[in-house]
């Protein structure tokens, strides 16, 4: 395998706990680079908590527990000399509801620079990353207006042009479209689809077109009787939504249940 | 009147009654207070103003009515409370942050926060007699602006505390996951998201809370009892402060005396009224900021 074909998250018996409920059961999943990888599934069947589990965020939960490893680049992700801040500077994440910082457009995109002690030329940074974004040509006049004066679609790309600002090699995205309309949810699709030539996408979506639209990949999951989501699963995208080896896959995607 | 049939007994008229005569007591008890205070406010403006002139602000103590100020008390004031803050602001929001941010939730931190609230309940002047045997006493500072200084610190810091945490409670937790999943650590996520967010309720909470200690005349009393000051006090000078000089006026006999206190009282509610009103236009300030 060349470092091109190998992939870039293997997940390895993963399960999660929060205290003794357990959200996750004993995953296994390759994550291909440069690709979008979409996560599917009904309501509750962790697959924002998987998300999670891949930048170490499920941390900030107290009660949240791991067991089994997600390897990144061949390291144990979870790997006690691993440091969390340093994994998410290369593992960004896109929220669910855009949540810009209450600063400036121009502050937004240059805090994660700042944090990470960028030392090039932070203009040019911060003009890079919203174009990356689609973004440059709607807010290069009032780079200093609050991002809160920005309409949802355009907070949340300028929340994935803070992302990208730290040069991550993955970028995480919970449900990044459901709080917006259906125009900007084309444009972040249309977004999503551009960057995973030089990035590689996590997406998780409750929504089967968008999975279709957008990924190369998807992972099904479901909730198990014991209330643990768990992989059902997971393949070209292609395949998972004209040929599905599974029957629950194939009633989940045709609608029969959600 | 064809709508009620048998079953209903609707004696509107009595429920008119009633419902008036409640909307009457709570009008009254509405106006209890304000009249009260609007009386007060009179009496004291009626006896303190023909007193409160330029003379009056510059002029230090005197055994001679016409010729007695409230400067000594005013600096007093203003430097102790300087001190205060200083001492506050620094201990309070840290103790804040910690317990938000960085506490474990348990007992122990349950323990902790239960008795912050409890202090905040403790009289003023059981603060004094603990400056007095800790600050005056064990440390020796003697009965000086410092020991006065620490003394309303400890009076307001369970007051700080608690309107910090307040503050540090109501920004949104997106902007913290947003700030540590660009790989902020803890304290970056504090400075860049958290404090920021949070400053207008902090300065608006310490600065009530401050204000509170300003018209604080009993731990005071107890640590710099009342003396005759002719001098702006620094930090390690015997003082006084309004509320005492007040009290050191309604005091004494003489007519002329009891005036001086009105006018002093006057001068205190200036300072009172002006603190507050930075607190408030500091909360609009933030409100139309959070609403754009």
């Amino acid at each position: 395998m060349t470092e091109q074909t190998a992939p870039i998250f293997r997940v390895n018996e993963l399960s999660l706990f929060y205290d003794e409920f357990k959200a996750l059961k004993e995953i296994n999943m390759e994550i291909r680079r440069y690709s979008i990888t979409a996560l599917i599934g009904p309501s509750g069947c962790g697959k924002s908590s998987l998300l999670r589990c891949f930048n170490r965020m499920n941390e900030l939960i107290p009660s949240a527990r791991i067991d089994g490893q997600i390897l990144f680049e061949g390291t144990d992700l979870y790997d006690d000399d691993v440091d969390a801040t340093e994994i998410r500077s290369r593992i960004g994440m896109v929220f669910q509801r855009p949540n810009p910082f209450p600063k400036s457009i121009y502050d937004n995109v240059a805090f994660g620079l700042k944090v990470n002690g960028y030392m090039g030329d932070m203009d040019e940074a911060v003009e890079r990353s919203l174009r990356q974004a689609a973004l440059w040509e709607e807010v290069k006049d009032r780079l200093r207006a609050s991002a809160l004066e920005l309409s949802g679609g355009q907070q949340q790309r300028l929340c994935i042009a803070r992302a990208l600002a730290v040069e991550p090699e993955v970028i995480l995205m919970d449900e990044p479209a459901s709080a917006l309309d259906p125009i900007a949810t084309l444009a972040i699709e249309e977004l999503v689809r551009e960057l995973s030539q030089h990035y590689t996408i996590v997406i998780v979506t409750h929504n089967m077109q968008q999975a279709a639209r957008v990924s190369d990949e998807t992972a099904f999951l479901m909730v198990g009787d014991d209330r643990a989501g768990y992989l059902v699963e997971h393949g070209d995208t292609n395949q998972i939504f004209t040929t599905p080896k599974h029957e629950r896959t194939e009633a989940y995607i045709t609608g029969r249940f959600s | 009147m064809a709508l009620y049939n048998s079953r209903f007994n609707p004696r509107l008229a009595r429920r008119k009654t009633v419902g008036g005569i409640f909307y009457g007591v709570f009008l009254a008890a509405v106006m209890v207070g304000i009249i009260g205070l609007a009386v007060l406010l009179a009496q004291t403006l009626i006896e303190g103003l023909p007193w409160l002139d330029f003379g009056f602000l510059t002029s230090y103590m005197s055994r001679h009515p016409e010729l007695a100020g409230v400067k000594a008390a005013v600096m007093g004031t203003l430097i102790t409370i300087a001190f205060t803050a200083i001492f506050t602001v620094p201990i309070g929001v840290g103790a804040a942050i910690y317990l938000e941010e960085y506490a474990p939730k348990n007992r122990l931190t349950q323990i902790i926060e239960v008795n912050i609230s409890n202090l905040a309940g403790v009289p003023s002047v059981v603060y004094g007699l603990l400056g007095l045997g800790v600050f005056v006493q064990l440390m020796s500072l003697g009965k000086v602006v410092l020991a006065g200084a620490l003394t309303l610190t400890l009076l307001v810091l369970p007051i700080v505390i608690l309107a910090s945490r307040e503050a540090i409670r109501a920004v949104p937790n997106e902007y913290r996951l947003g700030a540590f999943a660009l790989g902020a650590d803890q304290w970056q996520v504090i400075k860049g998201t958290v404090l920021p967010s949070a400053l207008p309720g902090i300065l608006t909470g310490t600065i009530l809370a401050l204000s509170r200690a300003v018209g604080e005349a009993a731990p005071l009393l107890v640590i710099s009892g009342l003396v005759y000051v002719t001098f702006v006090p620094g930090p390690l000078d015997r003082f006084t402060v309004l509320p005492l000089q007040i009290f050191t006026w309604v005091g004494r006999p003489q007519e002329e005396f009891r005036s001086l206190a009105a006018a002093g009282i006057i001068v205190l509610l200036i300072i009172l009224l002006s603190m507050n009103a930075v607190a408030v236009l500091l909360r609009n300030k933030y409100q139309t900021r959070s609403e754009d």
